[in-house]
C-alpha cells in the first residue's frame, strides 16, 4: 500500500502540486508570523536588557513625570529627593547612585510641527560624573548641556535633522517653546531610541524644573559594589526610601523580566493577530486539498474498484489515500517552513528599514518548526480524510463499468437541510444580536457569523445552481456556444464548483465586511466633525493640555480670522452626578458650531441658557424651556434655563452654554480648543498663520475639518489596508483552487473538448470556454462571500451603534462592485493556464481517450 | 478527367503519412491516391495497422499530412492554418465517432445544432426536422444523452453530422460500440441519407457487414490501396480480407 501511495503521489505531481502549493503558502505564512515574531520580541529583549545591564537596583516615584499627572496632589505621594539619592550612594554595597528625570520633549520643525510621534519624544537629565561625561549617554559630538538654555540630542535624531553642535533649536515640553542651544550630540542604548523615538538631553537642574520640582526625581538608579549582589543592594536601600506607596523599588534582573514580560505581552497580540489570518488561510487551504483529492479519486475510481476486486480491504484503500496526504503535506509543510523564514526574514527586513525596529538576528525557534510542520500535515490529512472514506467506499464491480465518471451524484438533500438548519439558526442568532446590540449582542451575533458561514459552505451546491444560471444568458449572448458551454460546465457538478468558490467566498466575506465596516465608522466620524461644525479650524494642544488663555489675543488678531470661540471645557454637578459642560463664545457660536436641533433654538446660548444633548436630556428629564440646576466648579449653584436639545455628537459634548455665563463660576478657564473661522474659509495660509501666531509650538496642533476626519482614517484606512493584503493570502490560495478545479475539468473533459474541436470550435472558442467557467465560479463565489459579508458587517454596525453616535451602516458600492469585478478577473487570470493547455489539446488523442 | 474532378468529393494524391524518425520511423500511410466522388457510400477497410484511421484523419484535417495533398472539394487542405482548418471542419465535414462523443451537458436537439451554434449560424428548420425524422428521434430531442441508449446516442450523433448538410461525412468504426441490430439502423441510416439526400459518405471499418451496405469498398494493406471493389456483399468482402490473411501468411 505504500508503494501504491507513493506511485500515486508520482504519478499525479502536477495535480498535487496546486494543494502543495496552497498548504506550503499556509504554512509559510504560519512559519513566517512566528518566525518575525520571535524575532522582533528577541531583539526588544535584547535591546532592553541592555540598557539594565548596568543597573542593580532602580527606585521609581510613579506620582513623578508623565506617568500619573492626576495624583500629582495627591498629598500623600512623597517624592525622590537628592538626599534619598546622596543616602542610596551612601550605602556600604552601592558603588554609584544616579538620579534621574524623565518626561515629554517635543523637537520642533521649522513650521513648528512635532517631530517623530508624540509617544516616544523624550527628555532626560545629563548627569556627569567626576570626569565630565556620563556614561549612560557618551557624548559623540561635543559636551553635555549646563544650562537651562542647554541641550544635547540623540545622534539618530540629530542625523535625521540635520541638528548640530551650535545649532539653535525649538522644543516644548509642556508649555512655550523654548529655544535650545545644541551642545552635544550623545549615543544611547535607550530601547525608545532604538526603537525610533527621539531624546534630548537637559541638565539636571533644568529637567526637575520642567518636569517635576527642584531637587525631585522619577528616577534613581543604583550600582552595587563588586561583591554585593543586587538583591543584598536592595535589601540595603529599601530602608532609606521614603514609605509611600508611589515608591517602589526592583533589582536589575526583576526590571529587565518585568519588561521581557511587557515585550512578550506587546507581541503576542500582534502574533495573534497575524496566526489568525494564517488559519484563515489554512482554512481556505482545507477546501482546496479536499477538492482535489475528490477530483483524484473520482478519475482512480477504476484503478481503485480494481484494488478492491482483487483484495484490497476498505482500511487498505483509506490509508492509502492518507498516505498519499501525508507525503503531500510533509513535503509542503517543509517547503512551507523554508519560504516562512524567507517571509519572516523578508518583513524584518521590510518593517526595520524606517529603524523603527531593534536590530538582531533571525530566531528560528523549535516550537517554530514544530509547530510549521504539524500544522501542514495535519490540514493535508484532515482534509484528505472525506475524500479517502469516500475512495474506500467505491465497489470492486465499478472495474468492470465501461463509464470512468461516478455518474451517480448523491442527492443533496440531507446536505441542503443540514445547511439551511445552520444557516437559518445563524440568520436568527445574528438578527437577535443586532436587536440587543451593544455588548450584550456580541455573542449571538459572534457565534451566529461563524453558523451562517458554515451554513453558506454547506448550502453552496444548491446556490451555485440559480446563481450560475444567472449569468448564463449573458453569457451565450455576448460569447455564443462557447458561453453557454462555461454556464453549463459550471454547473455540471455543484459539488466541486461550490467547494472552489467557497475559498473566494471566505476571503470575499471578511474583506467585504471590514470594508463595510471601515466605511460606515469613517462616514460617522465625518459626519460629526462636518455636521456638527462650521469652523475651518481647531487650534488645540497635545498630551490633554489647554490651550493657554494667554494665546487668545495672538490667535484672534491672526489674519484673515473672521471668528473665533473658546471651547471651555468645565466639569458641573447636575442632580448629583459630574456633568462636562462646554462654554463657547455666544456671539460667534452661530458661526462656528451647528449642531443639528432637535428642540428648541441654537440662538437661545445667546440669552444665557443651555443646549443639551438628546440622551443628556433624556436621562437628567429635561426639556426645552425647563431649567436645570448646576453646582459650579467653584462651589456655587445656580439655574440654568434650557434652551435647546441636539442630537448627540462626540464632538461638540452633552451641554453647551455661553462662556460669560460660565466662566464667572469657574476658578480656571480649560480651553481644550479654540475654534476659528477664516474670512476666506480653511486655506494653508491661514493654517501657517495661525501656527505662526501661537509660537510655532510643537505641541499646538491647528487642524481642519479635513485633518481632523483625516487623522481619524488614517488610522482606519491603515488597519484595513494591512487586514486587505493579510486576506489578500487566502484569496491568493483560493485562486489556486480555481486553477487546481479547471486543470482537473480539462483533464476529465478531454474527449469533449477533442470532439468540439473536431467539429469546428477553433481554439479561440475552447479557451474562452474554460475561462467564462472561471469567471462564473469566481462571480458565483464573490457574490455570495459579498453578500454575506455586508449582512454581517451591517450586523457588527448594529453592534458598535451605541459606542458611536451617529452610526449607520454605509455602503460603499463602488468599492465592492470593484470587488466582484476583480474577482471576475481573478477568475479570468486562474484560467490561463487551464484554458491554454484545454485549446493546444491535440483532438486525435483526446477523442481516442478512453 | 474533368467530371472527375468536379464530382470528387474529397480527393488524395500521394498522400504519405509518416510518424516518428530514425529506428521508430513508421509509414503509416504510403503514396495513397483515392478520390471519394459526391453522392456515394465509400467504405475503407483493412487488417489494423493499415493506415485506414489515418487515411481518415488526413483527409479530414484532423492531422496533419507528411507528403502529397488532400482536398476537400476544391480546397487543398496542406496550405491551412489551424484557424482554417477548424473553419473548414465546421462548415464542410461531418463526423461520427466510435464512441459516440456528445456533449453530456447539451440535449439530444442541442448536441444536433452544435455546429451551426458553433458557426453562430440559424438552423435550416425544414432540413433539420427531416433530419431528426429519418434518424427517428423527435420524441427524445430534450433528452440527455445520459439518458439515451447507446444506438440511440449513435443516431444523435449522426443526425449532428447531416444536420449542417457537409460536403462529406466522415464516420470511424460508427459501429464499433453497438450491438448488431443498432449498428445495422445506424448503417441503414447512414446508407439513406447517401441515397435519399445525396449525402456523400466516408466510412472506416473493419467489418465485412458493414462494409456491404457501402456503395464502394476500398481495401488498404501496409499503408497502400491494394484493392477496391463496388457493389460489395458481406460474403465477397470477407473473401477478399481473407486472401489478405492468406497473403500475409505466405509472405
Amino acid at each position: 500500500m505504500y508503494r501504491t501511495a507513493l506511485r500515486n503521489v508520482l504519478a499525479s505531481k502536477g495535480r498535487l502540486l496546486m494543494t502543495m502549493l496552497a498548504v506550503l503558502l499556509g504554512t509559510a505564512f504560519v512559519a513566517g508570523t512566528m518566525v518575525f515574531s520571535d524575532s522582533v520580541g528577541q531583539a526588544f529583549k535584547d535591546s532592553q536588557s541592555s540598557s539594565f545591564d548596568n543597573i542593580s537596583v532602580q527606585v521609581h516615584n510613579s506620582a513623578a513625570g508623565s506617568d500619573a499627572k492626576a495624583s500629582d496632589n495627591n498629598s500623600s505621594a512623597l517624592p525622590l529627593t537628592d538626599a534619598t539619592v546622596q543616602r542610596i550612594a551612601a550605602l556600604p554595597g552601592a558603588q554609584s547612585a544616579r538620579g534621574t528625570v524623565t518626561g515629554f520633549a517635543g523637537l520642533s520643525d521649522p513650521q513648528g510641527n512635532l517631530i517623530g510621534e508624540r509617544g516616544n519624544t523624550q527628555g532626560s537629565n545629563w548627569v556627569p560624573g567626576a570626569d565630565g561625561r556620563d556614561s549612560t549617554y557618551p557624548m559623540v559630538q561635543g559636551t553635555g548641556p549646563v544650562n537651562s538654555r542647554q541641550i544635547a540630542v540623540d545622534q539618530r535624531t540629530a542625523e535625521k535633522n540635520g541638528f548640530k553642535v551650535g545649532d539653535t533649536v525649538r522644543l516644548a515640553v509642556n508649555g512655550p517653546v523654548m529655544q535650545m542651544t545644541v551642545t552635544g550630540i550623545f549615543t544611547t542604548v535607550d530601547p525608545q531610541v532604538k526603537a525610533g523615538g527621539s531624546l534630548v538631553l537637559f541638565d539636571t537642574a533644568t529637567a526637575q524644573q520642567l518636569y517635576l520640582k527642584a531637587g525631585q526625581f522619577t528616577t534613581i538608579q543604583a550600582v552595587a559594589k563588586p561583591g554585593t549582589s543586587e538583591q543584598q543592594l536592595l535589601s540595603e536601600v529599601l530602608p532609606v526610601l521614603p514609605h509611600s506607596g508611589n515608591i517602589t523599588a526592583k533589582t536589575g534582573v526583576k526590571l529587565s523580566a518585568d519588561s521581557t514580560a511587557a515585550v512578550q505581552a506587546a507581541t503576542s497580540g500582534m502574533r495573534t493577530a497575524l496566526l489568525a489570518f494564517a488559519g484563515i488561510a489554512l482554512f481556505v487551504g482545507i477546501f482546496l486539498i479536499s477538492n482535489t483529492f475528490t477530483m483524484l479519486i473520482a478519475q482512480r475510481t477504476r484503478e481503485t474498484a480494481l484494488m478492491r476486486a482483487i483484495g484490497a480491504s476498505r482500511r487498505q484503500i483509506t490509508n492509502s489515500v492518507l498516505l498519499e496526504a501525508l507525503f503531500v503535506g510533509v513535503f509542503a509543510s517543509l517547503g512551507g517552513l523554508l519560504a516562512g523564514i524567507g517571509i519572516g526574514a523578508g518583513l524584518k527586513a521590510f518593517l526595520g528599514s524606517g529603524g523603527n525596529l531593534p536590530a538582531g538576528g533571525l530566531v528560528i525557534a523549535p516550537t517554530t518548526v514544530v509547530a510549521t510542520l504539524l500544522t501542514g500535515v495535519v490540514v493535508t490529512v484532515v482534509a484528505a480524510l472525506l475524500p479517502s472514506i469516500r475512495a474506500s467506499r467505491v465497489p470492486p464491480v465499478a472495474a468492470m463499468s465501461s463509464n470512468d465518471q461516478p455518474a451517480t451524484q448523491k442527492s443533496l438533500v440531507v446536505r441542503n437541510s443540514i445547511g439551511a438548519a445552520f444557516f437559518g439558526t445563524g440568520l436568527a442568532a445574528v438578527l437577535y444580536g443586532a436587536h440587543l446590540g451593544g455588548s450584550s449582542g456580541r455573542l449571538p451575533v459572534g457565534a451566529g457569523a461563524g453558523l451562517i458561514l458554515i451554513g453558506a459552505f454547506v448550502l453552496t451546491p444548491l446556490l451555485s445552481r440559480p446563481l450560475i444560471a444567472l449569468v448564463g444568458p449573458l453569457f451565450a449572448r455576448l460569447y455564443g456556444v462557447s458561453g453557454k458551454l462555461a454556464k453549463q460546465n459550471a454547473l455540471r457538478n455543484p459539488r466541486r464548483t461550490a467547494a472552489t468558490a467557497s475559498a473566494l467566498t471566505i476571503g470575499l466575506t471578511l474583506i467585504s465586511a471590514l470594508t463595510v465596516i471601515g466605511a460606515s465608522v469613517t462616514d460617522a466620524v465625518t459626519k460629526q466633525v462636518t455636521s456638527g461644525m462650521k469652523a475651518d479650524y481647531a487650534v488645540s494642544v497635545m498630551l490633554g493640555e489647554p490651550v493657554s488663555p494667554s494665546a487668545l489675543p495672538a490667535i484672534k488678531s491672526t489674519a484673515g480670522v473672521s471668528a473665533t470661540s473658546v471651547i471651555d471645557s468645565q466639569y458641573v454637578k447636575a442632580d448629583g452626578r459630574d456633568l462636562s459642560v462646554s462654554g463657547f463664545d455666544a456671539d460667534s457660536f452661530s458661526r462656528l458650531v451647528a449642531p443639528t436641533m432637535l428642540d428648541g433654538s441654537a440662538g437661545a446660548i445667546g440669552q444665557g441658557a443651555a443646549l443639551v444633548d438628546k440622551s443628556t436630556a433624556a436621562s437628567h428629564h429635561w426639556s426645552v424651556g425647563g431649567s436645570a440646576r448646576f453646582t459650579y466648579p467653584n462651589g456655587s449653584t445656580g439655574t440654568v434655563r434650557i434652551g435647546g436639545i441636539y442630537q448627540d455628537s462626540g464632538l461638540l459634548g452633552p451641554v453647551m452654554m455661553s462662556e460669560s455665563v460660565l466662566s464667572p463660576h469657574t476658578t480656571a478657564p480649560y480651553y481644550s480648543a479654540v475654534l476659528v473661522s477664516g474670512t476666506a474659509g480653511a486655506s494653508p495660509a491661514l493654517e501657517q498663520a495661525l501656527k505662526d501666531s501661537t509660537g510655532r509650538n510643537p505641541l499646538v496642533q491647528v487642524q481642519s475639518q479635513q485633518q481632523m476626519v483625516k487623522e481619524f482614517s488614517s488610522q482606519i484606512s491603515l488597519l484595513l489596508n494591512v487586514m486587505y493584503g493579510l486576506l489578500g493570502m487566502a484569496v491568493l490560495i483560493a485562486v489556486l483552487g480555481v486553477v487546481n478545479t479547471l486543470a482537473m475539468s480539462v483533464f476529465e473533459r478531454k474527449r469533449e473538448i477533442g470532439m468540439l474541436r473536431a467539429i469546428g470550435l477553433d481554439r479561440r472558442g475552447i479557451k474562452r470556454m474554460v475561462r467564462l467557467e472561471s469567471v462564473a465560479i469566481a462571480l458565483f463565489g464573490a457574490v455570495l462571500g459579498v453578500a454575506i459579508g455586508e449582512f454581517l458587517a451591517w450586523a457588527a454596525v448594529q453592534l458598535l451603534k451605541s459606542s458611536l453616535t451617529g452610526l449607520t451602516t454605509a455602503f460603499p458600492a463602488g468599492q465592492l462592485a470593484a470587488y466582484v469585478l476583480a474577482a471576475a478577473l481573478v477568475g479570468l487570470g486562474a484560467a490561463l493556464w487551464p484554458a491554454r493547455r484545454a485549446s493546444r489539446l491535440d483532438i486525435l488523442d483526446s477523442i481516442k481517450t478512453s | 478527367m474533368t467530371t472527375t474532378l468536379l464530382t470528387a468529393a474529397a480527393r488524395a494524391v500521394g498522400l504519405s503519412k509518416v510518424y516518428g524518425e530514425g529506428d521508430t520511423r513508421v509509414t503509416a500511410l504510403d503514396q495513397v491516391s483515392v478520390e471519394f466522388v459526391r453522392g456515394q457510400f465509400t467504405a475503407i477497410m483493412g487488417p489494423s495497422g493499415s493506415g485506414k484511421s489515418t487515411l481518415m484523419h488526413c483527409m479530414a484535417g484532423l492531422d496533419s499530412v507528411t507528403a502529397g495533398s488532400a482536398t476537400i472539394g476544391d480546397t487543398e487542405l496542406g496550405g491551412l492554418k489551424d484557424k482554417q482548418l477548424t473553419k473548414l471542419r465546421r462548415d464542410q465535414i461531418g463526423f461520427v465517432f466510435q464512441s459516440f462523443n456528445l456533449l453530456p451537458t447539451l440535449s439530444a436537439l442541442e448536441n444536433i445544432t452544435l455546429p451551426m451554434d458553433i458557426a453562430g449560424r440559424k438552423p435550416d428548420h425544414a432540413w433539420l426536422d427531416q433530419v431528426v425524422a429519418t434518424v427517428g428521434l423527435a420524441d427524445r430531442l430534450g433528452h440527455r444523452p445520459s439518458q439515451l441508449s447507446g444506438g440511440q446516442q449513435q443516431r444523435v450523433a449522426c443526425a449532428r453530422a447531416l444536420a449542417s448538410r457537409p460536403a462529406i461525412i466522415f464516420a470511424d468504426e460508427p459501429t464499433g460500440n453497438l450491438d448488431s441490430r443498432s449498428g445495422a439502423e445506424i448503417l441503414g441510416f447512414l446508407r439513406n441519407s447517401v441515397r435519399e439526400l445525396g449525402q456523400t459518405v466516408v466510412m472506416v471499418t473493419h467489418d465485412p457487414v458493414a462494409a456491404s451496405y457501402a456503395d464502394r469498398v476500398v481495401f488498404l494493406a501496409d499503408g497502400r490501396i491494394v484493392d477496391e471493389m463496388y457493389g460489395p456483399t458481406a460474403d465477397s468482402v470477407l473473401d477478399r480480407m481473407r486472401r489478405f490473411d492468406a497473403k500475409g501468411r505466405t509472405s
